[in-house]
């Protein structure tokens, strides 16, 4: 058992747990930050995306250990009023089916516009095509990243 | 007992606590609304007076709220179906929300399952169709006689606009609200016949493209899953299932888990050992590090690839005739009279639903072990209840169960395979455990879609018309494992396997025969249904016959349809729209399908290219046509249309589980593999309502994209591909060493 210190979603957290810890855990369970989505547990879905220091990660490929010091926002501080273009645009398209994988859309999502405010149909799915929706929303979540990055 | 953390959910649709109708007691209107984390949840009151009271809340404020009896799982009926009930009382949509129900079949059961608290075979808004508007209707009657009394006016000088009696002689108005605030009740509410419902030209919200409901909670992770519950005092628990079907553990080796922190108990159960942790993170190690020696097993041997030619044999010997499941005409005598037979053969691989959310529940049972209750997302709370019930020798009244967001039901969350774990691992530690299957746990404890095999034949006479129908079935039965009392209420012809196995074509002879196999693989529903098998065989065949006629396959189906009006206008609509018979880009071909699938009339077609090199399909285009009836929420039926062709794509493209020494081979998604946003087409989708009742969307489409992809390649190779999924190793096996076909 070791204590990291660490942000999330801008508030510092000290957490306890098992060095190897996948992050993942910790946000849901040690956290209750029930938003990042357990999938696979092996970096294949793309469910569980946050991002560490402004970057798109997969939460149950990262140990507690190595989050140290770092800034980790998921989909719950993503934005104050859950009004991000991004959730807006999501809710414009009706992109949601179940729901399930679709925080870790849009934290993947945040991450492209991040470094490329207006992103290519290919960009998009190049970007994208790590992070499964098994209702098979593409086609809607492709038009709300567009839209997203047509009204910011 | 312990409640659920209480994070407030999205303040839209979060209920008031308060506001019930006066007098509601004796209307049967209570409800206690308690919020579960973006889902409220009504408790139904102890003295019901007449069930119709359970379904709504209007409150002070102009809110109502409506009960929502069906699993919402990205289907959209929980916005559906709030619609329907919207409509018939003539409710102001924008002040409509939905509360989730306890579990009273009695009240709430869906009367296409014989009332049973289910969601499968996109048959909630169907099942609920007339129940739903009935019970509304009466309420806005009631509403309607207490203002004609107030007003003392006649009951038919009044009308209602949303949430507003109007008596246009006097111009007189009360909203439902002021009159929620007097009306007295009367013993039971008016009783409405279904010939005065409203006719489908004056609704103003079905057929309208509304917001799903559901939706801005799954934009920000306030969206409650089973797997999100947090009780208080929790401890985690995983499971190791026996990885052979029906072995027990034998030897449970708990030294092998000793040096992991955390591990509270290993409770050895009859086809699992079940690991509860303080930490899920604690139980998922021990699951990985956790020997255990299993018991041997009729089923270790089996192995699916070796099977899957025993099936097609058995389809092709027609020494054995199998059970009659669809017998029209005299089917012999027209083959024996054919001028020409046509003959196919078919597979199709079992499968596995790969719901992005992995089997979760978490339980809590009582002190004296005979109550508990149950947190989590399920197809069937009636299925969940009555399991627990069962296993705990207790009345279902004992057990509590609150109803989640699933994260993808697709048929796997209707059966209640994870209720013992839980229950027994919640009693060894008493405690309440939240049970997650890790993925891997998921994949090899597949509930799956069966392996079939087809055999298709049919006869044509000299002038061309096709006067016989032959199509064997040869395949396990899913009830036979999901529900044995299904399969003998059937004689035989389990329903699930069997769907979608009878033709809408106006073929006069017909013999369509079910062989069952019996080799103890866990079967369920998965999205689609038999259709997904069966159209597969029915639609490559149907094109089959088309080309051994040198007829256009379109041309082909609606000869064979002709005077069926809905099911000719869905083939002309997606021929137009996909622009059937043009010339296609070098290298791409159309195929087509169509079908009556979950009584929603469907056409499809799919543009694909092949990289031969590979033996890679690409699916460039996509169009479908369907006829819903009356369409309740155009734009999710098209969400759902889109998410059918994608789904399907999958299915004939990349999925298979392959079984070898009784164990499914498959471990995770990298060897499990569905479709990803690249492998998805340009989708175009025409939604074309007709006044009937309104038929399942959940599903439609779905079945026909394995047929248009096939039907595509032999437009494109000439080879006709007949197992599915057509694989790269498959289709470079078919082509032949000349690849260049």
């Amino acid at each position: 058992m070791t204590t990291i210190d660490f942000k999330v979603n801008g508030k510092s957290v000290s957490v306890s747990a098992e060095p190897d810890t996948p992050l993942l855990w910790v946000i849901r369970e040690h956290l209750q930050l029930t938003g990042t989505k357990y999938g696979c547990g092996a970096g294949m879905c793309g469910a569980c995306t946050v991002h560490i220091d402004g970057k798109a990660a997969r939460s149950c490929r990262a140990q507690v250990q190595d989050m140290a010091g770092k800034s980790i926002t998921t989909i719950e501080g993503l934005s104050a009023n859950s009004d991000h273009p991004l959730q807006k645009a999501w809710i414009a398209e009706q992109t949601p089916q179940c729901g399930y994988c679709q925080s870790g859309q849009i934290m993947q999502a945040a991450d492209l516009l991040q470094k490329n405010p207006k992103p290519s149909r290919d960009e998009i799915v190049r970007h994208m095509d790590g992070n499964i929706c098994r209702c098979g929303t593409y086609p809607r979540i492709v038009r709300a990243i567009e839209r997203a990055a047509k009204e910011g | 007992m312990n409640a659920p953390s209480k994070k407030p959910a999205n303040s839209s649709l979060a209920p008031s606590r308060r506001g019930f109708l006066a007098g509601a007691a004796s209307l049967g209107f209570a409800f206690t609304l308690g919020d579960l984390g973006g889902v409220a949840t009504a408790q139904a009151a102890e003295t019901s007076g007449h069930a119709i009271g359970y379904w709504v809340t209007i409150n002070a404020d102009g809110g109502i709220q409506i009960a929502m009896p069906a699993a919402e799982m990205g289907q959209g009926s929980s916005t559906a179906l709030a619609m329907v009930f919207a409509e018939e009382l003539d409710a102001d949509w924008d002040k409509v929300s939905t509360v989730n129900i306890p579990t009273r079949a009695d009240i709430y059961g869906n009367p296409a399952f014989g009332g049973s608290l289910t969601t499968v075979g996109s048959k909630s808004i169907q099942g609920y169709w007339d129940k739903v508007r009935l019970q509304a209707a009466s309420v806005r009657r009631l509403l309607m006689q207490a203002a004609a009394d107030k007003w003392s006016v006649p009951l038919a000088e009044l009308t209602t606009e949303p949430s507003t009696v109007v008596h246009a002689g006097s111009g007189q108005r009360l909203t439902y609200s002021e009159i929620a605030g007097f009306a007295t009740a009367p013993a039971e509410l008016p009783a409405v016949q279904k010939s005065e419902l409203k006719p489908m030209s004056a609704y103003r919200i079905i057929g309208q493209p509304v917001p799903r409901r559901d939706i801005p909670l799954k934009v920000d992770g306030s969206a409650k899953f089973g797997m999100d519950v947090q009780v208080p005092g929790m401890a985690f628990g995983t499971i190791l299932r026996t990885p052979v079907e029906g072995a027990s553990p034998k030897n449970v080796d708990e030294a092998s888990v000793a040096s992991i922190p955390g591990i509270l108990k290993i409770v050895p159960m009859k086809d699992a050992v079940g690991i509860v942790a303080e930490t899920v993170e604690a139980a998922f190690a021990a699951r990985e590090a956790l020997q255990v020696e299993w018991s041997a097993v009729d089923f270790h041997g089996y192995a699916s690839e070796a099977a899957l030619p025993q099936f097609v044999e058995r389809a092709k010997n027609t020494s054995e005739t199998g059970l009659p499941y669809v017998k029209a005409g005299d089917a012999d005598s027209a083959f024996a009279k054919a001028a020409k037979v046509v003959t196919g053969e078919y597979t199709t691989d079992y499968l596995y639903h790969a719901q992005m959310e992995p089997i979760n529940i978490t339980a809590s049972v009582n002190a004296a072990g005979d109550g508990a209750e149950i947190w989590m997302g399920t197809q069937s709370q009636s299925a969940i209840v009555g399991a627990a019930a069962a296993i705990l020798k207790t009345k279902p009244e004992k057990i509590t169960l609150h109803q989640h967001f699933l994260g993808g039901g697709f048929g796997r969350r209707s059966a209640p395979d994870m209720v013992p774990y839980a229950l027994g691992m919640s009693k060894a530690v008493q405690r309440p455990v939240k049970v997650i299957w890790t993925r891997e746990q998921d994949v090899k404890a597949a509930k799956m879609r069966p392996m079939t095999a087809h055999r298709l034949e049919a006869a044509v006479d000299e002038q061309g018309n096709v006067t016989g129908w032959r199509h064997r079935i040869v395949a396990e039965s899913v009830v036979a494992y999901s529900a044995p009392e299904r399969l003998e209420a059937a004689k035989g012809l389990d329903p699930l396997t069997l769907e979608g196995a009878k033709i809408d074509y106006e073929i006069p002879n017909q013999a369509i025969n079910y062989l069952r196999e019996i080799r103890g693989t866990p079967l369920s529903a998965w999205r689609g249904i038999g259709a997904g098998h069966n159209k597969f065989a029915i639609e490559g065949f149907a094109d089959e016959v088309a080309t051994a006629l040198n007829v256009d396959p379109v041309a082909f189906r609606l000869q064979l349809v002709k005077s069926n009006p809905r099911a000719t206008k869905v083939i002309k609509t997606v021929a137009d729209m996909a622009k059937w018979g043009e010339a296609r880009p070098e290298g791409r071909a159309v195929g087509f399908a169509f079908g009556k699938v979950v009584d929603t009339w469907t056409a499809a077609m799919v543009e694909i290219s092949l990289d031969r090199q590979t033996g890679e399909i690409r699916a460039h285009r996509a169009w479908v046509a369907l006829d819903p009836g009356i369409a309740i929420n155009p734009d999710s039926i098209v969400a759902q249309t889109e998410g059918n062709i994608v789904f399907g794509l999958s299915q004939v493209l990349k999925e298979r589980v392959t079984i070898s020494n009784g164990s499914v081979d498959q471990t995770n998604l990298f060897d499990y593999r569905v479709a990803r946003m690249s492998d998805t087409p340009e989708i175009h989708v025409t939604v074309l309502p007709t006044d009937n009742p309104p038929s399942g969307m959940g599903e439609a489409a779905l079945p026909l994209i394995g047929p248009c992809v096939a039907n595509a390649m032999y437009v494109l190779t000439k080879k006709r591909f007949r197992n599915m999924p057509l694989i790269p190793r498959r289709v470079k096996e078919n082509l032949g060493d000349n690849g260049s076909v």
